[in-house]
């Protein structure tokens, strides 16, 4: 088995969960209703929490001195494997719901599968973080329905999320080579077979919620492979200041 | 007829009865009660504002969840509060427009800037240490719903503590940048927080009312000699100091004693004039203009739904 693999595939987990917790992050004190500000704060913490199983699993695959932190805090730009959804700026909150709601289909049909995969490990994170993503899905489902079939406005803001995020859905389902290898080796997710029930879901809940469904267009790519939207610079700046200003402290 | 009621509720209060949302109570009681929770449910929700600044910028995987999960309980208690003050007859909406309006107060602490890391060290500590001291005499409020809401509350502020003075020790075993960092962000709070206990008694006009109603247990001064007797002690195992010249143990009184207290500053800060006043309250007026497209659609949207259910009942 090839190690180096496994630990790009795992890290590529990691960084999705951990950029789009981050990301969700940003809500925390500022949600347009108080119960709904402690919903995606929740989101943002489980998250942030597969994150953390990801980046454990991948240090023990690494060099002794990698931790959780080094490779969240202490990696580049470049090295990052996250898809470009979940980097992009939240806009409002359709944008944001849109987002969780197109990466939770995603995670959800992801981690059915790989709580199955060869890996016991994977398979292990996977199983805990699909009970969270089973919620994550509902509860983003429910309010792309509620926005979509909700006022003229809301309406026109969720169909303006759409125009804005619909390139970026692409690469979720598009397999980057480690994952093809992973696919190979056993003990990864053949995007494939997740495609079709991705573009399932959002079908279905993009009626219900009185939503047109984009037409075939160009998709977005590059962000598993390390070339992300300039976005991801900032965001990394932003997380990992302390670690950069302050070298090799302890906190 | 009032004078009876009055009296059974005050015999009520005094038999550690507690007063139920739809027991008679005086109106002035109802008021203040109104005024102290939804006071209460603001600073938590305002109080979200300084400790969210840190969140994107937690020094690591650990602290970035415990931080989130933090300013998260903090939403929880806005939600509590907010709740049993409803029960007194007020809506979220109408707290919410004295909030905006600035009819309503909330805790002067939350109106100081976050500079560093280690200000939420010393926000966990000192800030939510002086909240512990006041909210669980709390517990036994003579308001059923304020009283229940605060045992629930205590719980999770004494967590809060923990991590605070956690981070705190942490840095002060760090590197000296780190020490320094922790040392300052302790100076810059400490005074603040020695202010979170209110006006000193002899200008606290409303403590006897609120001592006779329980639904104060102790006077400022009282839990502010607490907080400094407690805190005097715990800084030394921070190994930093406490910015007071004049803080001393006095074997006489059994207390430490402490120095003078800067209340110009503690009512420019109340008047609005804190070095954040106005930015946590702009902040929180844009989360909630900006919310009310989401609100809108979500009552349209259930208001759609009930109409459907109507239709397929017929
Ligand atoms: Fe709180
Ligand atoms: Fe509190
Ligand atoms: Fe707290």
């Amino acid at each position: 088995m090839n190690k180096k693999n496994l630990l790009d595939y795992t890290l590529h987990l990691a960084d999705n969960a951990l950029i789009i917790g981050h990301r969700n992050s940003e809500w925390c004190g500022h949600g347009p209703v108080l119960e709904q500000d402690i919903a995606i704060s929740n989101i943002a913490l489980d998250c942030i929490g597969q994150a953390r199983n990801f980046y454990q699993y991948a240090a023990q695959l690494s060099v002794n001195d990698t931790s959780e932190d080094s490779l969240a805090y202490l990696r580049y730009t470049i090295e990052f494997k996250n898809c470009l959804l979940v980097e992009l700026p939240n806009g409002d909150w359709g944008q944001t719901i849109l987002r969780q709601f197109y990466f939770s289909t995603y995670q959800y049909f992801l981690y059915q599968q790989l709580q199955n995969s060869s890996d016991q490990q994977l398979a292990a994170i996977a199983e805990k973080a699909l009970k969270e993503v089973t919620y994550h899905l509902r509860w983003s489902s429910e309010w792309v329905i509620r926005l979509g079939d909700g006022t003229e406005e809301s309406k026109q803001r969720m169909e303006h999320a759409v125009d804005e995020l619909w390139s970026y859905t692409g690469e979720l389902v598009q397999a980057a080579s480690y994952e093809l290898l992973a696919v190979s080796e056993g003990y990864g997710v053949d995007l494939s077979t997740i495609k079709t029930k991705w573009e399932e879901k959002v079908r279905t809940v993009f009626e219900e919620a009185t939503l047109t469904l984009p037409g075939n267009a160009w998709m977005q790519s590059g962000g598993k492979e390390g070339r992300h939207t300039e976005h991801l610079g900032f965001v990394l700046a932003e997380m990992q200041f302390l670690q950069r200003a302050y070298p090799g402290a302890e906190w | 007829m009032e004078k009876d009621f009055e009296e059974i509720f005050q015999d009520k209060v005094d038999k550690e009865i507690k007063i139920e949302p739809k027991d008679w109570m005086p109106e002035k009681y109802r008021q203040t009660l109104i005024r102290q929770i939804s006071q209460h449910a603001h600073s938590e929700i305002v109080g979200m504002l300084p400790e969210g600044n840190w969140i994107t910028r937690a020094p690591n995987l650990r602290r970035k969840a415990i931080l989130l999960a933090k300013v998260q309980d903090e939403a929880g208690h806005g939600l509590y509060l907010y709740s049993a003050a409803e029960t007194l007859g007020i809506t979220r909406d109408e707290m919410y427009d004295q909030l905006h309006t600035g009819k309503a107060k909330y805790s002067s602490i939350f109106n100081y800037p976050t500079l560093t890391w280690a200000d939420i060290g010393a926000i966990g500590w000192l800030v939510d240490g002086a909240a512990i001291m006041n909210q669980v005499p709390l517990c036994r409020s003579s308001f059923g719903p304020y009283a229940r809401a605060m045992v629930r509350v205590c719980k999770e502020e004494s967590f809060h503590q923990r991590q605070g003075f956690e981070i705190l020790l942490t840095l002060s075993k760090g590197t000296e940048a780190q020490r320094n960092m922790a040392q300052d962000a302790v100076n810059r709070w400490w005074w603040p927080s020695v202010m979170m206990f209110g006006p000193k008694d002899d200008e606290s006009p409303n403590t006897i009312m609120s001592m006779k109603w329980k639904i104060k247990r102790f006077t400022n001064d009282e839990l502010r000699q607490k907080f400094v007797d407690i805190c005097a002690e715990q800084v030394k195992i921070l190994g930093l100091t406490l910015p007071d010249n004049d803080l001393k143990w006095n074997a006489a009184t059994n207390h430490y004693d402490f120095g003078a207290i800067d209340w110009n500053e503690f009512w420019e800060v109340v008047k609005g004039n804190g070095p954040c006043n106005k930015q946590r309250l702009d902040t929180r007026k844009k989360a909630w203009e900006d919310g009310a497209w989401v609100r809108e659609a979500a009552s349209a949207y259930a208001e759609k739904r009930k109409n459907k259910k109507a239709v397929k009942a017929a």
